[in-house]
């Protein structure tokens, strides 16, 4: 992010070019998810810490009943120490070689990098999302019905979205500068705390806990929706400014 | 809280100022003046309320530190905005920015310490949490994220650009906390106990105290910001003359192997 | 006085704090200045 390019990127000074955009996007999500499933760091680091991070929450919380209570919260709480990480990791990938200076300086539209990123950070979190739930079932006998199996997986979607959204807009943020592995927790954590509340009223709707009923969940889904909207638009615009020098 | 002068000459120059200009002179005896009719109409002269009792003395200090932080970070995302848009883009902007916020952070630690006290007498505990509170908690710790930020490093452009799309997400982020803690709030089983005890019946005096609070709270964040924004001024040339002495220094190595 | 000790306390940290920042953005400028040209400062 220290390289200041020799002349006004040519996109800044034409109209956007939606399809550009569209290209850029595909193409920097499938690498990154093709680099993802050639390195294998979301199966072989990522997913054992969040796994040992559930199991590490039954020794703190040492109650059958408790666990199976707060199981909703502790595996969003899990996803979101995770995020943590897979931001950091989705950035030091760029950053490493200079990638992202050179990516920006050959005119490359922001908006894609961020578009391409976002969705290849929400992919890997569904199945974060995805494995973690299994393993609530099993660690904490949370249960899941059909009816509550379609609120589970909407949730999982504009929750994953809007952390994937807002990971990659702070990942932005932070990238190249010194100190960011702890900035980004600081920075990250206030700002998705609608989403932990959000999905874990959610979750604790779909799996039935407490008894709290199916239809009260809907309306946490609309603030999820609403989170990932706007910090979808606000990461899309800001990418750029934020990646200019 | 006088201004800077380094000599003791009584008719010192304005050359020997740092940050301090006659303006700032004379807002800094008004606010010294105003603090002290504050703590004489708070501590003493002013009523114990009905319903709280001596601890709404308290808010004499907390309310007004509380509206401070909020239109510190009002100023914040507005000097943010003001930088970006390339037609008012200039640094002062950004160091508004940041000092505004350090000062904004600073009240708002005030704001939330002497909150917690007055809650400890009030209701018996230092922290509920209510949607105000634990918003307020949120927009402090938002702020702390953003003087990170701008410690950062880089050029002066960097950080202020850094700094000023932060500082304007936050401003999208913290009503989205706001209303999500609000709704998670009023979903808790448990009696909210922030309804207790905080009507406060104003009586003349204490109302004036409460103005004069807010009045002499917001002469100390101008006077703060000014200070504080020179000072970052003075820094950022500090640097920018460290670089130019450095260029020079290696012109004339250059010139000095060359020959 | 009622929970005087709270109240006192109340103060002095307001105050206190807000007069240990004044003198640490005073002391800081006046370092700063020491190597910054007098005629550079367009405040005054």
């Amino acid at each position: 992010m220290s390289k200041p390019s020799q002349n006004s990127s040519p996109e800044n000074s034409s109209p956007k070019n939606t399809s550009t955009v569209i290209a850029t996007a595909r193409l920097i999500a499938t690498k990154d998810l093709r680099v993802e499933l050639r390195s294998r760091v979301l199966l072989n680091q990522v997913v054992p810490f969040s796994l040992i991070v559930m199991v590490m929450f039954a020794f703190a919380l040492d109650s059958d009943a408790v666990l199976e209570r707060v199981a909703p919260g502790l595996v969003w709480l899990a996803t979101l120490f995770s995020v943590l990480i897979m931001v950091s990791r989705s950035f030091a990938v760029e950053t490493a070689d200079g990638a992202l200076d050179q990516l920006r300086s050959s005119g490359v539209p922001a908006m894609g990098i961020f578009i391409g990123k976002t969705v290849a950070l929400m992919v890997q979190l569904l199945v974060l999302v995805t494995l973690l739930v299994g393993a609530a079932v099993v660690l904490y006998r949370a249960q899941v019905s059909w009816s509550g199996g379609v609120l589970l997986v909407t949730t999982a979607i504009a929750a994953t979205c809007g952390l994937a959204a807002v990971g990659t807009l702070y990942g932005g943020l932070a990238a190249g500068a010194k100190g960011r592995e702890t900035l980004l927790p600081l920075l990250l954590l206030p700002v998705v705390a609608p989403v932990l509340i959000g999905a874990t009223r959610a979750t604790e709707s779909a799996f039935g806990t407490n008894g709290i009923a199916i239809s009260e969940g809907w309306p946490w889904l609309g603030l999820l929706a609403v989170f990932a909207v706007l910090f979808s638009v606000a990461g899309a615009v800001a990418f750029g400014p934020l990646l200019d020098d | 809280m006088n201004t800077t002068d380094t000599t003791t000459a009584p008719n010192s120059s304005p050359r020997d100022r740092v940050t301090g200009t006659t303006f700032t002179r004379g807002l800094g005896v008004v606010i010294l003046a105003g603090m002290i009719l504050l703590v004489i109409l708070g501590l003493f002269v002013s009523p114990p309320d009905v319903n709280q009792g001596e601890s709404v003395r308290i808010m004499y200090a907390h309310v007004p530190g509380a509206w401070l932080a909020y239109l510190a970070f009002v100023v914040t995302g507005i000097s943010s905005a003001a930088y970006l848009w390339k037609r008012t883009r200039s640094l002062t902007w950004d160091r508004i920015a940041g000092a505004s916020a350090e000062v904004g952070v600073l009240f708002m630690g005030i704001s939330l310490v002497t909150g917690s006290l007055w809650g400890r007498i009030t209701w018996g505990t230092y922290w509920t949490w209510d949607a105000r509170l634990t918003t307020t908690a949120f927009l402090f710790v938002t702020y702390i994220g953003y003087l990170a930020v701008r410690g950062l490093g880089g050029t002066h452009q960097q950080r202020a650009r850094r700094s000023a799309v932060l500082a304007l997400l936050a401003v999208l982020e913290i009503p989205l906390v706001h209303f999500s803690v609000e709704l998670w709030n009023t979903l808790h089983q448990e009696a909210s106990i922030a309804g207790r005890g905080t009507d406060v019946e104003m009586d003349g005096l204490m109302l004036f105290t409460l103005f004069l609070g807010v009045v002499v709270f917001t002469l100390m964040y101008v006077w703060l910001v000014l200070h504080r924004q020179r000072s970052l001024a003075l820094d950022d040339m500090l640097d920018d003359s460290g670089l130019d002495n450095a260029l020079t220094a290696r012109r004339a190595e250059a010139q000095g192997v060359a020959r | 006085m009622d929970n005087a000790g709270f109240i006192f306390a109340s103060y002095i940290i307001t105050f206190g704090s807000v007069g240990a920042y004044a003198l640490g953005v005073i002391r800081r400028s006046r370092k700063s200045s020491r190597d910054v040209p007098r005629d550079q400062r367009p405040w005054l």
